[in-house]
C-alpha cells in the first residue's frame, strides 16, 4: 500500500507587486501583515486534528510572496506547525523566494528558522521580459540569488522558468534553460504562459497591447525543455517538474499522489483523502472569521466517481502513473472501465504500462496529459449507481 | 344547410391567425374566458413557441346573429408554413370561404398571395381583413391599397380589426355569414367527405378530420377510403368543438371527425375520400395527391446503442405525421440510423426538435438532400434519396432534379439583390409583377436543391427581412451532377457527401472545408479537411493540433478546479462523434451547411 505521508501548505497572501499573469490570491498591501500573521496562527491551531495525528513530512511556503515576509513571522509560523502536529525530524520545509528578497542577512535567517529548500521565482533572464511581466527583481538578480543561496549552503534549490510567452525567443530560451543546468540546482519547474481570466495579462490582449501566446510555440519549447534537461540528467516526474535523482520535491509529488494535506491562510486548499476544502480568498474576511473563531471554507465530498476522476487526471502528470491499486480500491467497475477507455490511447503508442503496473503517459505526450485525462474521465449520471 | 358557414384563415405566420381565432371562440362563447390558453388552436408545445401552425386543425362555433338567428360555423386552420402547401390546398377546398388577414404593420406577404390565389381558384368568397390596426406602426392605407390591388375589391368591403383588442371581430362574424355562401350538396346522395387533416391520439388510434360534399356518414357503418382502397368500421362520428362531441351522424355541408380504430395515421392520407362501402359515391373527390417527401437526411443517435429507441420515436412521431417517412441506413462514420424524407427544410427541424421535446432523443443531422432522378443506362431510372446511392458515373446515362416555383415578395430596392441570389441559385426569373409602388412579386424557377443550402438566410439579410418566401413543387430537369466527398485526415466521410451541380462544385467544396475548420474543435494532432470529387481534391483545410491545456500551473494542491474544468470538457467531448481519429461535434454535420 501507499504510503501515508501528510504535508502542511501555509499561503502567504502579499506580494510587493503584481505579476501580470498571476491570478493567484495575494495583496500588495501589507498593512494588515500582523492581523494576517495571528488570524493564520489561530488556524494552524483549530485545525490540529485535520490530518489525524499522521506525520508530517513537507512544510510549503507559498503565496504571494512569502520572502517578503519578515522572517520571525516565518518563525512565528513554522513553531505554531510544530506545537500542534507530528513533525519528522528531517521533514522538508520549502519556503518561495523572489530573488529580490534573497540577501546573505535573509538566507541565514532562514536557515537557522529551518528552511531547508528554497523556491526561487526566476521566470526568465531576460530584463525586457522580466519588465513586461512586472516581476519585481532584474535578470542579474536572479543570477546572483541562485549563486548566494547556494553559498548559504542551500543545496536543495528549484528555480521557476516560464515559456510559450510573447517575446521569448527559442534562443533566449535555450540559454534560460542553461543558465539553470550550469548553475547546479537540483531542480526546476516550468510553466507556459497561461492568460488567466480577471489579470493585467488577459486585460493587456483584451485591449491589443499584448499578443496571446502561441500554443504552437508553447509545445516547442515544451519540447525543447523536455530534451535539455532530460540531457542534463534531470528525471521529468510530473509534466511541469523536473529533478535530479533523489531531489523531486516531496511536498508537491504529494499533490498528485493522493497525500493528505492541510492548506493554512486564504485560499488555501486542504485534502483528507475524502474531501477536499479551500478558505475564503479574501484577506479582511478570513482575519475576521478567524477573529471569531471560525475558519472561512468551502468543502466537498468526493464521490467515488470524482476521485476516480482525480486519479486519473494526477495520474497523468506522473511518471508514476495512474494508481492502479487506488483505482482497485474504488471497485472492479473502475478497473474495467478505465481499461476499456484507455485501450484506444494505448493502441495510439500514448500510454503505456510502467514498471509499477500503472497506466502512465509516455513523456512526449505529457503536453496533452490534460486532454487525455478528460477523454478517460467519468462523467455520465446514468451508469454512477452501478459503478458507485 | 343554410345555415351552416365553413371557412378558413389565410395569413402569414405572425400575423394574428391564432389570436383572431382564438377571439371568435370567445365571441362565439365556444370557449369561455377561463379555458382559455393563449391560442387555442395551435396545440403543439413548438407551435405556440415559434408562433406558427404545423399542422391544421378545425373547430365548430356557433354564433348568434343580433336577430336571433343561430349559425353553425366550421373554423378550418390552415398551416402557416410553406413545406405544408398541399395540405393548406386541402384545408381550403374543404371551405366555401376564406378570411384574408393581413397585418397592417407587415403589409402582404408572398405566402398570403400564394394561399389568396388557391382560394381564389376553388372559388372561395374572400373577406379581406385588415388586422392589428391598434399598433402605432399599422400603415391602414397603404396595405388598404396593397388588398384592393390584390383582390379588385371596394374599400369598404375590408374590414379593420385587432385581434389584441377584439376590435372588429364582430363584423368579421356578420361577413361570415352574410358573405359566405352556404354549403351546397345533397344529404341523401352517396357520401363523398374530403379528408383535410388527421390527428394521432395515443388511447382512439387515429381521427380524421372530413368535410362532407354530399350524403351522410353514421356511426356505425362501414366506410371505405377511395383512394387508398382501405375499409374501416365508423366507431365514432362526430363534431369538433372545445372537445370532439360524437353525434350519431352527419350530413352534407358539415364539417367532423371519425374514429376507426386506425393505429397508424400513414394509412389516412390527407385529400382522400371517404364514402360509404355499401353505397360508393362514383368518383372521389379532385386533386389528390400522394405527397411525396422532397427533403432527405440521415438522422443517427449520437451513441449507437441508442438506435432502437430512435427507432421507437420515429414510429410514434409517423403517428401523427404521416409525411415523416423513414428507412434505416447504415453510415462508415455514423453507423446505424435512418434516412428520413420530410416535406421541406422547417419539416426536418420541427422533427429534429419534436425528436429531442418530446423524446429527450438527441440526433445527428447529416447533409440534406432533394430526391434526385437518374437514369441508368441499364436498369432506367433510379430514384437517388442519398448522395452514396448514386451509381458510378459511367453507368449513369442523366440526371434529373426536382425544380419549385417560388414567389419573393419584396420592396423594389430589394430586387436586384434577390435577382443575384436567385441567378447564383441557379433560378430564372419567369415573372414579376408590382402589386404596389412599393411592393413587387417575383417568381422564379428555382432547383429545390438550392434552397435547401442557406437560401431562407441569405434572402433574409439581403432584404434586411422585407422579402417573403413561398414556393410550390414544379417539374424535374435534367442537371449537371457530381457527388462532392469530404475526407477527414484521408477518411471520406459518407454523412458529409453531398450532390452539387458540376459548375458549383469548387466554390462549394472550399466553403464547406472552411466551414468545418470553424466547427472542428482543435484536437491533439493535425486535422486535413479535403474536399474531393472521385479522386480529385478541390479544396483543403488544415485544423492545427491543440497545444494548450496542460501546463498552467496548478495552484497549492488546487485538485478541483482543474477536475471540474476536465468534467466539462468530457462533457462536451461526449456531444461529440468519432470519425477515424477525428472527434467531430454532432452539430457540425447540420451546421456545415450554413454557409455565408
Amino acid at each position: 500500500m501507499f504510503a501515508l505521508v501528510a504535508g502542511i501548505y501555509i499561503h502567504i497572501p502579499f506580494c510587493r507587486k503584481a505579476c501580470y499573469y498571476c491570478n493567484f490570491h495575494f495583496s500588495t498591501s501589507f498593512q494588515i501583515r500582523e492581523e494576517m500573521i495571528q488570524a493564520m496562527l489561530k488556524e494552524i491551531s483549530l485545525q490540529a486534528a485535520y490530518l489525524k495525528n499522521q506525520s508530517i513530512e513537507t512544510i510549503y511556503f507559498g503565496g504571494g510572496t512569502p520572502s517578503a515576509l519578515p522572517t520571525e513571522n516565518l518563525q512565528q509560523l513554522l513553531e505554531e506547525v510544530k506545537t500542534n502536529f507530528k513533525v519528522i525530524g528531517d521533514a522538508e520545509v520549502t519556503l518561495e523566494a523572489n530573488p529580490d528578497d534573497i540577501t546573505v542577512e535573509s538566507l541565514k535567517q532562514w536557515k537557522e528558522i529551518g528552511i531547508n529548500r528554497l523556491s526561487i521565482g526566476i521566470q526568465a533572464f531576460q530584463d525586457e521580459l522580466l519588465t513586461n511581466w512586472n516581476r519585481s527583481h532584474s535578470s542579474a538578480q536572479g543570477l546572483s540569488a541562485i549563486a548566494l543561496a547556494q553559498e548559504a549552503g542551500f543545496g536543495n534549490i528549484t528555480a521557476d522558468l516560464i515559456y510559450g510567452g510573447p517575446g521569448l525567443t527559442d534562443e533566449d530560451w535555450l540559454s534560460n534553460i542553461q543558465r539553470l543546468v550550469d548553475s547546479d540546482i537540483p531542480h526546476i519547474s516550468s510553466y507556459a504562459l497561461t492568460v488567466e481570466p480577471n489579470t493585467v495579462l488577459a486585460h493587456q490582449i483584451k485591449k491589443g497591447t499584448s499578443s496571446e501566446p502561441d500554443d504552437e510555440l508553447a509545445n516547442h519549447q515544451y519540447e525543447i525543455l523536455q530534451a535539455k534537461l532530460k540531457e542534463a540528467g534531470f528525471i521529468q516526474y510530473e509534466v511541469s517538474n523536473f529533478a535530479k535523482p533523489g531531489m523531486e520535491s516531496k511536498h508537491n509529488k504529494n499533490y498528485w499522489t493522493g497525500a493528505h494535506y492541510l492548506g493554512i491562510g486564504p485560499s488555501a486548499h486542504s485534502f483528507d483523502g475524502v474531501s477536499r476544502q479551500w478558505n475564503i480568498a479574501n484577506n479582511v474576511k478570513y482575519i475576521k472569521a478567524l477573529e471569531s473563531g471560525e475558519i472561512p471554507f468551502e468543502k466537498e465530498e468526493l464521490t467515488k466517481t470524482q476521485q476516480f476522476n482525480e486519479l486519473v487526471m494526477t495520474g497523468l502528470r506522473t511518471s508514476m502513473g495512474i494508481d492502479a491499486q487506488r483505482i482497485a480500491i474504488l471497485g472492479e467497475s473502475y478497473t474495467s472501465y478505465l481499461k476499456s477507455e484507455i485501450q484506444y490511447h494505448m493502441d495510439q503508442g500514448k500510454i503505456v504500462i510502467n514498471a509499477e503496473g500503472n497506466y502512465s503517459l509516455k513523456p512526449a505526450y505529457y503536453f496533452f496529459a490534460d486532454g487525455i485525462a478528460s477523454d478517460l474521465f467519468f462523467v455520465e449520471a446514468a451508469p454512477e449507481t452501478d459503478l458507485s | 344547410m343554410k345555415n351552416f358557414r365553413n371557412f378558413c384563415v389565410i395569413a402569414h405566420i405572425d400575423h394574428g391567425k391564432s389570436t383572431l381565432s382564438d377571439r371568435l371562440l370567445e365571441i362565439t362563447k365556444t370557449v369561455s374566458m377561463r379555458d382559455m390558453k393563449a391560442q387555442t388552436l395551435d396545440n403543439m408545445d413548438i407551435e405556440r413557441e415559434r408562433g406558427i401552425t404545423i399542422k391544421s386543425h378545425a373547430i365548430q362555433l356557433y354564433y348568434t346573429r343580433p336577430n336571433g338567428e343561430v349559425f353553425t360555423l366550421n373554423l378550418i386552420d390552415t398551416p402557416g408554413h410553406v413545406d405544408f402547401s398541399y395540405e393548406v390546398s386541402r384545408s381550403i377546398a374543404a371551405c366555401e370561404g376564406a378570411l384574408l388577414l393581413v397585418d397592417a404593420t407587415q403589409g402582404i406577404q408572398a405566402q398570403t398571395i400564394s394561399n389568396l390565389y388557391l382560394a381564389i381558384e376553388h372559388n372561395l368568397e374572400i373577406i379581406p381583413v385588415l388586422n392589428k390596426i391598434d399598433m402605432p406602426n399599422a400603415m391602414v392605407e397603404e396595405v388598404t391599397d396593397q388588398i384592393i390591388d390584390l383582390v379588385g375589391i371596394p374599400k369598404s368591403d375590408i374590414i379593420l380589426a385587432s385581434g389584441k383588442t377584439g376590435e372588429g371581430v364582430d363584423k368579421i362574424l356578420e361577413a361570415i355569414v352574410e358573405f359566405i355562401p352556404p354549403p351546397k350538396g345533397d344529404p341523401a346522395a352517396p357520401l363523398q367527405a374530403l379528408i383535410f387533416d388527421s390527428v394521432f391520439n395515443s388511447f382512439r388510434g387515429v381521427i380524421a378530420y372530413y368535410r362532407i360534399f354530399n350524403g351522410t356518414i353514421k356511426k356505425g357503418e362501414k366506410v371505405r377510403f377511395v383512394n387508398t382502397g382501405n375499409e374501416y368500421h365508423a366507431d365514432e362520428v362526430g363534431v369538433l368543438q372545445m372537445s370532439q362531441v360524437p353525434k350519431n351522424e352527419l350530413s352534407a355541408g358539415n364539417v367532423g371527425y371519425i374514429i376507426t380504430g386506425i393505429k397508424e395515421s400513414k394509412e389516412i392520407k390527407v385529400g382522400d375520400t371517404i364514402t360509404v362501402a355499401a353505397h360508393p359515391c362514383k368518383e372521389a373527390i379532385k386533386g389528390f395527391e400522394d405527397v411525396k417527401p422532397m427533403v432527405f437526411a440521415g438522422l443517427y443517435p449520437i451513441q449507437n446503442e441508442d438506435f432502437e429507441d430512435l427507432r421507437d420515436s420515429l414510429e410514434k412521431l409517423q403517428l401523427n405525421d404521416a409525411s415523416l417517412v423513414y428507412e434505416p441506413e447504415t453510415s462508415i462514420a455514423l453507423g446505424f440510423g435512418f434516412r428520413c424524407g420530410f416535406l421541406g427544410m422547417l419539416h426536418l427541424e420541427i422533427i429534429q426538435e419534436r425528436l429531442s421535446r418530446e423524446f429527450n432523443q438527441e440526433v445527428i443531422t447529416t447533409v440534406p438532400n432533394v430526391s434526385y432522378r437518374a437514369y441508368t443506362k441499364r436498369t432506367g431510372l433510379m430514384v437517388i434519396n442519398t448522395p452514396n446511392d448514386l451509381p458510378d458515373p459511367t453507368m449513369v446515362d442523366y440526371i434529373e432534379e426536382p425544380y419549385i416555383h417560388a414567389q419573393v415578395i419584396t420592396k423594389p430596392e430589394y430586387i436586384g439583390a434577390i435577382m443575384t441570389l436567385a441567378l447564383e441559385k441557379r433560378g430564372n426569373l419567369t415573372h414579376q409583377h408590382y402589386l404596389t409602388t412599393t411592393r413587387v412579386e417575383l417568381s422564379f424557377d428555382l432547383p429545390l436543391a438550392e434552397i435547401v443550402f442557406d437560401f431562407y438566410d441569405r434572402l433574409k439579410s439581403i432584404s434586411r427581412g422585407y422579402a417573403s418566401f413561398d414556393y410550390a413543387p414544379k417539374d424535374y430537369r435534367k442537371s449537371d451532377l457530381v457527388k462532392l466527398d469530404i475526407l477527414l485526415n484521408g477518411e471520406p466521410v459518407d454523412a458529409l457527401s453531398s450532390l452539387v451541380h458540376r459548375e458549383k462544385a469548387d466554390a462549394f467544396g472550399r466553403k464547406i472545408c472552411a466551414k468545418l475548420k470553424e466547427l472542428i474543435p482543435k484536437q491533439q494532432f493535425v486535422i486535413a479537411i479535403q474536399a474531393a470529387i472521385g479522386a480529385k481534391v478541390i479544396a483543403r483545410e488544415t485544423i492545427s493540433a491543440m497545444r494548450k491545456d496542460v501546463t498552467a500551473k496548478c495552484y497549492g494542491g488546487d485538485i478541483t478546479r482543474k477536475r471540474k474544468l476536465l468534467e466539462k470538457q468530457k462533457e462536451g467531448k461526449k456531444k461529440m462523434r468519432q470519425i477515424g481519429n477525428v472527434d467531430v461535434p454532432q452539430k457540425t454535420f447540420f451546421e456545415v451547411l450554413k454557409l455565408d
